[in-house]
């Protein structure tokens, strides 16, 4: 698809006083897809956010939804003029309106009967109708989730930002709801950026993540290449779990390390002869009797469908290794292990 | 409660304790209450023991011209007054608790001045200012300066809910396309309704009872009830007073009631709120 972006974030930068909260950070979207901010609390993440609905004027760069400037450092729409839809980390639903009047709220342009419809049709698509004339106090958290998602949605914004949207709810509901959620915007046809700390929610959600950290965008990319093919070691190390193993690259630009050689790698550049480190993730280490290289169990976590094993090879580098349940194994036990990977990315030293 | 286990000396202290607050309440509510009898008395004079009663002050009250004209003219100053308090008040506190800005304290200070400033001066002062631009002896001059003695219970009262108020709301309506005055009527106002009406209750009662600014600057056009019966009370001691008291206190009542009401109903809302 080479349509232009609907969203494009150009080298956006937000200052208060001398502190950067972000600093030249560029992203672009395109129609129907999820996007999603990823970081630990306090890299930025939430002034994009802030940025892009209009409530935070910028201090550099220019933001862009289909094609026409919203912001830069010296324009400022406001935020009632960017038909940008937000759901609140704490929902914002109006406590003195129904749920009816809360999802209509944007819709006052509509008349009676076309916003009744719309109503009805939005508490449809998040699965609650017949609460209509409920207050958001007589809800709970997951409801009042979904009336937010709802009432951001109704006026069909050309953008929906949401703002760490299952914070507040336990684990159990978060995930289940995180994929009902994408399956709404999904539904909706909605263009929209989350911003979470999870990164399970992020990939359960999104189709691109951008790992953020103190207001840069380190990878803009899908789930599947931010944790197979980090950008740097910072992604590597933010995105899932994995060891970095020293090895030496060959001739023929395959990476010798204490597992073998390496030869399913992303193209790297390095020269013959440089030592690298190797990203090694729990999946890429199959444990396997029949293999001669063998490895000692220094520490196991159970999973229910899969055991996490920490292995100490010969040299005493450890590795992480995934293994079904049945492969059970005792610490200080010695097993079989091999080398079970595709597209290995390597880093310099 | 009383515990079943307390000893001697936790006994006394619940009933000193309790005995303290009663006699606390009759201290504020007695002198009040001393007038309403003496206001069906059948005497002449302001004075106990009652040898009958009466509705015939009542009568004189409501049969005079002058304490009519007073009423009439308290009617038309407070609810005046009132509003335009009600609506500066309710801006001022909007502004100054949702921007940032130097001065803003010095800001607060000004608008609640005139509840600290002795009301005499307020009263000399307005008297010096008005007179030359011919506000003095008019409604409009004593409409201004009760407004002005209103303000600060308007900005305090609305100031004091807005802390509680979530600025997402405010956000949340941006997003769905809400301009900062439909934003303002449909988010904001409903929901801190209840201070800027108590705010505006507590402004009347200001303007309703205000005696010394009247004095200064109303002409005998202008006399609110107050200044009817301190200039009654000067010349005459007619229980006609004690019936327009009984009147008065009657309304406080009433006043007090709807304010009472709505704290009430404010109060749920904040739970409400508060809970989602």
């Amino acid at each position: 698809m080479t349509s232009s972006p609907l969203l494009q974030l150009d080298a956006i930068s937000q200052r208060y006083a001398r502190h950067s909260v972000v600093e030249q950070l560029s992203l672009s979207l395109q129609r129907g897809e999820i996007g999603c901010l990823l970081g630990s609390s306090g890299c930025g993440k939430t002034t994009v956010l802030r940025c892009i609905a209009g409530f935070e004027p910028l201090s550099g760069g220019r933001i862009l939804i289909d094609g026409q400037l919203l912001a830069d450092a010296r324009l400022h729409t406001p935020a009632h003029k960017r038909q940008i839809g937000m759901v609140f980390q704490d929902y914002g639903l109006f406590p003195h309106l129904t749920v009816a009047g809360n999802v209509g709220f944007g819709l006052d342009a509509l008349a009676r009967d076309a916003r009744a419809a719309q109503v009805a049709r939005m508490l449809a698509l998040v699965g609650l109708d017949g609460l209509a004339q409920r207050y958001p106090h007589e809800l709970s958290g997951g409801q009042q989730q979904r009336v937010a998602l709802a009432r951001a949605l109704a006026p069909q914004p050309r953008l929906l930002l949401l703002d760490e949207p299952f914070s507040n709810l336990d684990v159990s509901l978060r995930e289940r709801l995180g994929q009902e959620v994408r399956d709404i915007l999904k539904a909706a046809q909605a263009t929209a950026i989350l911003v979470t700390h999870d990164q399970h929610e992020a990939f359960a959600m999104a189709d691109k993540v951008g790992v953020m950290e103190q207001g840069r965008i380190m990878q803009w990319d899908s789930p599947y290449n931010l944790y197979h093919q980090p950008a740097n070691r910072m992604v590597a190390d933010f995105i899932g779990q994995g060891v970095l193993l020293p090895g030496e690259v060959c001739a023929d630009a395959c990476i010798r390390i204490e597992l073998g050689e390496a030869c399913s790698l992303r193209p790297h550049g390095f020269a013959a002869g440089s030592r690298v480190e190797v990203l090694l993730r729990p999946d890429d280490v199959a444990h396997d009797d029949a293999s001669p290289l063998r490895a000692r169990v220094a520490a196991r976590a159970f999973r229910g469908a899969e055991f996490l094993y920490t292995l100490a090879l010969p040299s005493g580098q450890t590795v992480l290794s995934l293994a079904p349940s049945h492969h059970d194994h005792a610490i200080g036990e010695e097993i079989g292990v091999r080398l079970d990977a595709e597209h290995l990315v390597a880093f310099a030293i | 409660m009383l515990q079943p286990y307390a000893t001697p000396l936790e006994k006394l202290w619940f009933y000193a304790f309790r005995l303290f607050c009663i006699g606390v309440l009759v201290f504020l509510i007695l002198p009040l209450l001393v007038i309403v009898p003496l206001s069906f008395s059948a005497d002449s004079f302001l004075m106990y023991p009652i040898h009958s009663f009466s509705l015939r002050w009542y009568e004189a009250f409501f049969t005079n011209s002058e304490w009519m004209d007073s009423l009439k003219n308290s009617m038309i100053v407070a609810p005046a007054a009132t509003l335009l308090a009600t609506v500066l008040g309710t801006v001022a506190a909007v502004g100054l608790t949702s921007a940032d800005f130097p001065g803003k304290s010095f800001m607060m200070t000004v608008l609640i001045s005139p509840m600290v400033v002795p009301v005499v001066i307020v009263g000399v002062g307005a008297y010096l200012f008005f007179a030359p631009l011919g506000l003095a002896n008019s409604y409009l001059g004593l409409v201004m300066v009760h407004a002005a003695l209103g303000v600060p219970f308007v900005v305090i009262t609305v100031s004091a809910t807005l802390r509680g108020f979530n600025p997402n709301l405010v956000r949340a309506s941006a997003s769905l396309g809400g301009n900062p005055v439909y934003t303002f009527f449909r988010v904001t106002l409903p929901l801190i309704a209840p201070g800027v009406i108590s705010g505006g209750l507590f402004a009347f009662a200001a303007s309703f009872d205000e005696v010394v600014v009247t004095l200064f600057l109303a002409g005998p056009e202008q006399t609110t009830l107050p200044r009817q019966m301190f200039a009654g009370i000067k010349e005459n001691i007619s229980p006609t007073i004690a019936a327009a008291a009984t009147v008065l206190i009657l309304f406080s009542i009433v006043l007090l009631l709807t304010l009472e009401w709505l704290r009430g109903r404010s109060e749920k809302m904040r739970t409400a709120a508060s809970a989602a």
